[in-house]
């Protein structure tokens, strides 16, 4: 596969930097209304992915992950506390920074191909070159012959693939993916999961991966940050060592079990998880 | 690659389903029927033809009237005024629609006079019109231009303010400034309405031109109209409003047209009236 990877590029980057590409440190997130009392959505929240690492989030309803991740997208601020993504604070959403949403958010007045090249175009880059990055990437995920489809003559796993492929097309350090496939039913979404973590090998980004699925979370990720219900705080960060390349058939496995187990002992009583 | 998907067949002929559009059928068949019985239910039933002119005597007239050069020239003197005027009112509605939409200040300063405006009823300006603008084509092009500016401006304002805000944070991650996100989302999203406005408008603008007409002219469409109600020529006046009514449809099918090339991702948007 003709994909330029992240890791050739990122291996010629600081050193430094190598160790914790993303930084997070003290944070703290209030909703403050006008008219209501002010609401702790995130508190004292600490973590540090470290470059090519896949971290998955979970956490029951209404914990704050989406904000987590948000702030890390730069799209709305943080209260207090650290946020950095390659040595740099964020504040507004960075070039290095791709995003996979809830749902796909395919513009539908553009063809796939013209949707997977937004981020190349509102970022002024080389059409052409990002042009063939994007056919490229479309092909990787199963999509050849689709490029001058309209999103609604796709299925929602496929929509999603082309927003996979959109939030990767600037080859972007870091990818942030906000329950990507949520909506998508239990047979595609184990699909999907285990194409992501063939793109992820390719591609080599760092991933933060927020889920409401535990067992989602322990089959794709190196770690997985654990948030205990509002404010969201930091409850376990919980190393997944199954080792690599991973098959679908892991999922149901003991040894993941273990993992699923420990993590959903934290959620006991709290709801709200699957 | 762990799943292959078929591009779906291309460009299928579409073929003519009478069970899935039966109006195909019925509303010529309606047609048919109401036509026949208005010609030959009327006079067992005693309605007098220079009341209720039959169907037979309005064609009759018709031709008449088409084959006269000077129905051809009021023809055009109210196709010039409705069209003038309709560019007009739509062209302020969506330089002004746009800035309302887009600047905080100028909805704030604006908005309660034009709600003001917008409930004066704008036919009632008519003489109005007639005495500042005078007997010719101007005090008609206004009225035109006034009648279609409302709609438009609703609609316009409401596109423009119709746009998904998953969109727009899409946008933004990625990096779009203000005017991409403008260009790239809110003016497709509001181009549906922006049609619905443009519908709306065209049939308000004949409207408008036709009552300038009877307030006070020597020639146009309106002006005909009341001619041959004072000869009491009641199937001339049938032959006028014919005609006026295939000028509203070609102008309402024209636009339709229009709308499916450019705003082909919205066949049925929502319509906003004025």
């Amino acid at each position: 596969m003709a994909i330029r990877t992240h890791r050739a590029s990122a291996t010629a980057a600081t050193g430094t930097a190598e160790e914790s590409w993303i930084e997070v440190g003290g944070l703290q997130k209030f909703y403050r209304p006008r008219r209501s009392e002010p609401t702790h959505a995130l508190s004292d929240i600490g973590f540090t992915v470290r470059r090519g690492e896949f971290v998955s989030v979970v956490g029951p309803s209404g914990c704050g992950k989406t904000t987590l991740l948000k702030i890390l997208a730069g799209l709305i601020p943080k209260s207090e506390g650290v946020v950095r993504i390659s040595g740099r604070d964020v504040r507004k959403p960075i070039p290095e920074v791709g995003m996979v949403f809830q749902s796909a958010t395919l513009l539908p007045w553009r063809t796939i191909l013209q949707n997977v090249m937004i981020p190349a175009e509102v970022q002024g880059l080389n059409i052409a070159t990002h042009r063939k990055r994007a056919r490229e990437l479309l092909s990787m995920v199963g999509l050849d012959g689709f490029e001058d489809k309209y999103p609604h003559e796709l299925s929602g796993g496929m929509q999603q693939r082309a927003g996979i492929c959109r939030a990767l097309v600037h080859d972007p350090a870091v990818l942030l993916m906000d329950e990507p496939f949520g909506a998508l039913d239990a047979m595609t979404r184990e699909h999907m999961n285990v194409e992501l973590l063939r793109i992820w090998r390719e591609s080599g980004q760092t991933i933060v991966f927020v889920t409401h699925s535990i067992s989602e979370a322990v089959f794709l990720s190196d770690r997985v940050v654990v948030l205990s219900p509002r404010p969201g705080r930091i409850a376990e960060i919980v190393p997944i060592d199954l080792g690599r390349p991973r098959d679908i058939s892991l999922v149901s496995s003991d040894a993941a079990g273990v993992y699923v187990k420990r993590i959903r002992e934290h959620f006991n009583g709290a709801g709200a998880i699957d | 690659m762990t799943m292959t998907v078929k591009p779906p067949a291309t460009s299928r002929k579409p073929r003519i389903d009478l069970r899935e559009r039966p109006e195909i059928v019925l509303v010529p068949a309606v047609f048919v029927v109401v036509v026949a019985g208005w010609e030959f239910l009327l006079e067992p039933l005693g309605v007098e033809a220079y009341v209720l002119p039959r169907p037979s005597q309005i064609a009759a007239s018709l031709g008449g009237q088409l084959g006269d050069e000077l129905f051809w020239r009021h023809l055009w003197v109210t196709l010039q005024e409705s069209l003038a005027g309709y560019l007009i009112g739509v062209a302020a509605a969506l330089v002004l629609g746009t800035l309302i939409s887009q600047i905080r200040l100028v909805e704030r300063t604006l908005m309660p006079y034009i709600v003001a405006f917008q409930t004066v009823p704008k036919v009632a300006l008519a003489p109005l019109f007639v005495v500042w603008f005078g007997f010719g084509m101007t005090s008609k092009i206004v009225m035109a231009a006034v009648i279609s500016f409302f709609p438009m401006l609703v609609n316009v304002v409401e596109g423009l303010r119709a746009a998904d805000a998953d969109r727009i944070q899409m946008l933004t991650v990625f990096g779009a400034s203000k005017a991409q996100v403008f260009r790239l989302v809110r003016l497709p999203t509001a181009l549906p309405f922006i049609f619905a406005g443009l519908d709306i408008g065209i049939v308000f603008a004949i409207l408008g031109a036709v009552v300038g007409e009877f307030i006070g002219a020597k020639e146009g469409l309106g002006y005909l109209l009341l001619q041959t109600n004072y000869n009491f020529d009641i199937s001339g006046m049938f032959a006028v409003l014919v005609v006026l009514s295939v000028l509203g449809l070609v102008a309402h099918f024209l636009i339709r047209f229009l709308q499916r090339r450019i705003a082909f991702w919205a066949e049925d948007s929502r319509v906003i009236g004025a």
